[in-house]
């Protein structure tokens, strides 16, 4: 374990820096450090840090065409190392989970190069929000993963290195000193005994699952929980765990580029094929959304569920339905 | 109030007057309001809410919802009547098959707005005389309701109920409003600070579509932005243009109907403060064709819809011919 002086807390970011492109939680999301970068006070930032692995929109190729023949054109770019500091627990269980999608055969190489460049410090949520429910994935904020793990208390900072690449980072920053283990503990127990007091518990999740794809599948709340849906895509967007993309091309200046960009499934044209939309109305598409994370990511990866409990949605849905109010109504229905 | 809607609304119910009513439901917060359709008097008892956060503007859903057999009851803010109006007016609502209440509206605010405000946590809220004071997570907070209100709600242009079947609590009227302050401010400013300051806004945009979805003026049966063969993307931004064509786009597809009640700018998880991109194209109407409010009246005819010989080329007003 090492310890900084939260006085210095600068003077590591910018030693970081200094070594590689360093990330920061802001209101708008993680950004490059500067001097002048003012860190979020809340405890997520809006956009997940899952852009810096999986960017909203992505060139993948280009082409250019000539007569008959066609060139195809690299557009890949190499990716340099990087640090992301400030990652909350929930956002590093969501890179387990896009990594289960991304990593698994054929692994998407645009990804992994990504993921392969990062080192994650995390940090331990010192005052969860009313939105938060991490716990009920088995999330623990006071013991978060990551390459470092990093807790900050009135006056210091420490650091604890999980991995390799953790380590390396670590031993590059020479303004950090030795410290006790022990010291993180009160921390750690007074964010448990905040996790304890947060008002979303106990969710009815054993009603999910592969098992009961079918019951829920086939619930009639559907209707009621749809019903006000604007079908935006806020609450895909904003989550860290939404990995669905699409591959369009774009014509500029005489060169073809073939991106790929989020997708959502809440919009209309989400996986329309010639032969129309196999989700005609939005509330299938709603449907699509929850059970993606609550029965089918499960069925598929092990049983895990594809949510981590960050809240971003609770906050951010225009109408306020979101994945919380989803998982009580229908958990209900059999208990 | 609310309980003077929840007893209107089960008269209507009971009474036949309507065959479902349009209202908020309650969340597990004090803020997580959500828009909902009550046909059984039980859960209405129950579930129906109306408070400060009952932000959400029922008018679009109307469109719908009057499309359904039976007549729908539908309570409406101020904001909300004046776009009701306005849907009307477009033919995009049968007025005959709506119920419309209208509610006193002494603002609205919402979790953001509150987080904005200072306020984090927040578990449940209650207004006592300008004061909010606000249970959180972390204890009892407190903050003025001026500070907690939503931006819209801060610079109220008016509190008056258009074209309603009735009234709950008093009629309003319209308000000296500094809603057009900024807009102002953006046009003193240099072309290039101007270019500037929309770029910063727009570049956090992440093509969520939620301005377009909540707006009623947004009525389009297919919008363009969702047609692959128009080729403009919609999930997006392919570069930094497509990002302002969209907004741009939007905003000049709605003048003259924007009636300003400010949904795109309250569902914005980015807070680009979109609203400012429709009073510019409503100070610039009034500039060109005389003052006019989209959705004040059942009957006036918007400026882009009507026309006459002479109406005066903004080019030349302008002068945007000159470099």
């Amino acid at each position: 374990m090492k310890k900084l002086p939260i006085s210095q807390l600068n003077d590591l970011f910018s030693a970081i820096s200094r070594l590689e492109t360093l990330y920061l939680p802001t209101d708008a999301g993680f950004v490059p450090y500067s001097p002048e970068t003012a860190m979020t006070r809340r405890v997520n930032t809006g956009r997940s840090p899952k852009d810096l692995f999986f960017p909203q929109v992505e060139t993948l190729m280009g082409f250019r065409t000539r007569g008959q023949s066609i060139e195809l054109l690299d557009r890949r770019e190499e990716t340099k190392p990087f640090v992301i500091f400030g990652v909350r627990a929930c956002d590093c269980r969501s890179f387990d989970i896009l990594d289960s999608v991304f990593l698994a055969p054929p692994e998407d190489t645009f990804y992994k190069n990504r993921r392969q460049a990062g080192v994650i410090v995390t940090l331990a949520c010192n005052r969860p929000e009313e939105t938060c429910f991490c716990s009920s994935f088995a999330i623990d904020p006071a013991e978060p993963a990551g390459d470092v793990s990093a807790w900050q208390t009135e006056n210091t900072l420490y650091l604890r290195a999980n991995t390799e690449k953790g380590e390396k980072l670590l031993a590059q920053l020479s303004l950090l000193q030795d410290a006790d283990p022990e010291q993180i503990v009160p921390l750690q127990e007074q964010i448990r005994q905040s996790v304890m007091r947060l008002p979303i518990q106990e969710l009815p999740l054993e009603q999910f699952g592969a098992a009961h794809m079918m019951e829920r599948f086939s619930s009639e709340k559907w209707d009621e929980l749809s019903q006000s849906c604007l079908g935006c895509g806020s609450c895909t967007y904003v989550c860290p765990t939404c990995q669905c993309y699409d591959i369009k091309e774009f014509t500029a200046n005489g060169e073809i580029q073939r991106y790929r960009c989020w997708d959502s499934c809440m919009y209309s044209d989400f996986t329309q094929m010639s032969a129309g939309q196999p989700r005609p109305t939005q509330k299938e598409r709603f449907r699509q959304r929850f059970l993606h994370k609550l029965c089918y990511h499960p069925a598929n990866h092990g049983g895990e569920f594809s949510c981590v409990g960050c809240g971003r949605c609770l906050q951010k849905c225009p109408i306020h339905m979101n994945i919380v109010k989803v998982i009580r109504t229908l958990g209900e229905e059999d208990a | 109030m609310q309980e003077m809607i929840r007893n209107k609304a089960l008269e209507l119910l009971k009474t036949g007057k309507a065959d479902r009513v349009l209202a908020w439901r309650r969340g597990a917060f004090c803020y997580d309001v959500t828009p909902a359709l009550f046909t059984d008097p039980e859960q209405l008892q129950k579930e129906l809410v109306f408070d400060l956060f009952c932000a959400p503007n029922l008018s679009k859903s109307l469109i719908a919802e009057s499309k359904k057999p039976g007549k729908t009851a539908v309570f409406l803010k101020s904001c909300d009547s004046y776009s009701l109006a306005q849907l009307c007016k477009e033919h995009r609502v049968d007025r005959e098959k709506v119920y419309a209440v209208g509610v006193e509206c002494h603002g609205t605010c919402d979790g953001e707005s509150l987080r904005a405000a200072g306020i984090t946590a927040p578990l449940r809220a209650r207004a006592e005389g300008e004061t909010l004071v606000v249970d959180t997570l972390y204890g009892e907070k407190t903050v003025s309701k001026q500070d907690a209100l939503l931006e819209r709600c801060r610079c109220c242009k008016s509190s008056r109920l258009v074209d309603c079947d009735e009234i709950l609590g008093r009629q309003g009227e319209e308000h000296d409003s500094t809603r057009f302050d900024e807009v102002r401010r953006l046009q003193a400013m240099t072309a290039r600070e101007r270019y500037d300051f929309w770029q910063t806004e727009l570049s956090r945009c992440i093509r969520c579509n939620a301005c377009r979805n909540v707006c009623p003026a947004c009525s389009c049966e297919k919008c363009v932005f969702d047609n692959p063969a128009s080729g403009v993307e919609n999930k997006g931004a392919a570069n930094s243009f497509e990002e302002q064509l969209f907004h741009i786009i939007r905003a000049f597809h709605v003048a003259g109907r924007c009636t300003d009640c400010g949904e795109c700018s309250r569902v914005c998880p980015q807070h680009i403060p979109l609203h400012l991109l429709n009073r510019k194209l409503i100070l610039d109407a009034n500039d060109l064709y005389g003052d006019y409010q989209a959705g004040a009246d059942p009957d006036s005819r918007p400026p882009m819809m009507a026309f006459s010989p002479d109406d005066p080329e903004p080019d030349v007003i302008y002068g945007r011919t000159q470099p």
